[in-house]
């Protein structure tokens, strides 16, 4: 039973190992802050929680300890993601987009009536040029 | 939020008190009487100023078949992070990076903030997708992979599932 | 064997934090750093206790936990601060 227990114990040791290195080099490739994010904290969540976990286990003593470390892992990872992104788009970095401008939807939030008025003012500019 | 009775508040000030009694637990993992006493004197004074941050429904909403649902949405949830794991790992390992990102927005059914929130969080570690923006119930989604910018389909693929669990338990 | 399987996740760790530390350096803006740094507090969370193993050690698991909040905190305070609230 104890080996059982140990074998699966390497294996999520090296499981979380290998996501922890896959988070870093997400962070790394990835092209804009939002995609960095999607990369880094997804790969880093279960990386770090099953490195941690698996701690827990092969030193069953520790596991209530550990335990407490991987749900504060799973609730602030999110959280700072989350506020980092919001923080980011609200500074003004745009997402690098490869399917052109509509597929930015959240942008309509900050400039609704600046698109109607920059449209009544290309009218108009053109109808003066037209007279 | 509504005003409470003595009685709410007392119930409210017993759960912020069990509550950080618990924490206190784990944190230090003993059952030396000694640490359990301060633990039991500590978590009352904290409980005191804080108890209104912890609980906006009260126990009386407590029933065991929504522990049964808590119970299923965690293992829906950890699946959706290994599938959304395996699914980072492939874009990040493939050469040619196949991205297609951009920023889908749809309305939910939730109305309580509290489920709204774990519903952000949820969406936020499962597969491709993070939550930028909430407004009112407009959820605003960073999809690493869009495949349609239609908000039923949008709903359909990125938070079907867990809503459908969330609206059971709250 | 368990020492070999943890050879192995110490170095898939450092390569890890050495990309995080080449993105906290090159990154163009603010935000690609602290996205940098929140990665970088993670895999150090989970290098402490893997330490903590090793050596022996249960008081390094309280110190990755607070280290942790910390590095939460902090985060959110950069947060705040690039979003104009602060």
């Amino acid at each position: 039973m104890n080996d059982i227990l140990d074998i699966f114990g390497m294996i999520l040791l090296l499981i979380g190992g290998i996501f922890l290195f896959l988070g870093g080099l997400g962070i790394f490739r990835m092209p804009d802050t939002y995609n960095r994010l999607q990369a880094g904290t997804k790969a880093t969540t279960l990386g770090g929680m099953s490195v941690i976990l698996s701690v827990g286990i092969l030193e069953p003593g520790w596991f209530i300890k550990t335990l407490v470390l991987v749900i504060f892992i799973a609730l602030a990872n999110p959280i700072s993601s989350h506020a980092l992104a919001h923080a980011n788009y609200k500074r003004g970095n745009k997402p690098y987009l490869k399917g052109g401008p509509e597929y930015d939807q959240y942008r309509k939030v900050f400039e609704p009536e600046v698109k109607e008025t920059k449209d009544n003012t290309t009218e108009k500019v053109k109808e003066e040029e037209t007279a | 939020m509504e005003t409470l009775s003595a009685g709410g508040k007392i119930a409210r000030f017993f759960f912020a008190w069990v509550l950080l009694f618990l924490i206190w637990l784990m944190f230090t993992s003993t059952l030396a009487l000694q640490e359990v006493l301060t633990g039991a004197g500590v978590s009352f004074i904290i409980a005191l100023p804080t108890n209104r941050f912890f609980t906006e429904v009260q126990l009386y909403r407590f029933k065991p078949l929504r522990l049964f649902y808590v119970i299923e949405y965690l293992f829906v949830f950890l699946w959706a992070l290994i599938v959304a794991n395996l699914d980072v790992a492939r874009r990040v390992i493939s050469p040619k990076l196949p991205i297609n990102p951009g920023i889908v927005s749809f309305k939910t059914k939730l109305t309580s903030d509290f489920a709204k929130m774990v519903l952000a969080n949820s969406i936020t570690l499962t597969p491709g997708t993070l939550s930028v923006d909430i407004i009112d119930d407009t959820y605003y989604i960073h999809w690493i992979d869009v495949k349609s910018l239609d908000p039923e389909q949008c709903k359909k693929d990125i938070a079907e599932q867990f809503e459908k669990i969330l609206l059971k338990i709250f | 064997m368990l020492n070999i399987i943890i050879y192995i996740t110490l170095g898939f760790m450092f390569t890890g934090i050495f990309f995080s530390t080449l993105r906290f350096i090159l990154g163009p803006t603010a935000a690609d750093r602290t996205v940098a740094l929140d990665t970088l507090t993670t895999i150090a969370m989970a290098l402490l206790v893997l330490l903590s193993f090793v050596y022996n050690r249960f008081i390094y698991i309280d110190v990755a936990l607070v280290y942790g909040v910390l590095g939460f905190i902090g985060v959110l305070v950069i947060a705040r601060y690039l979003e104009g609230a602060l």
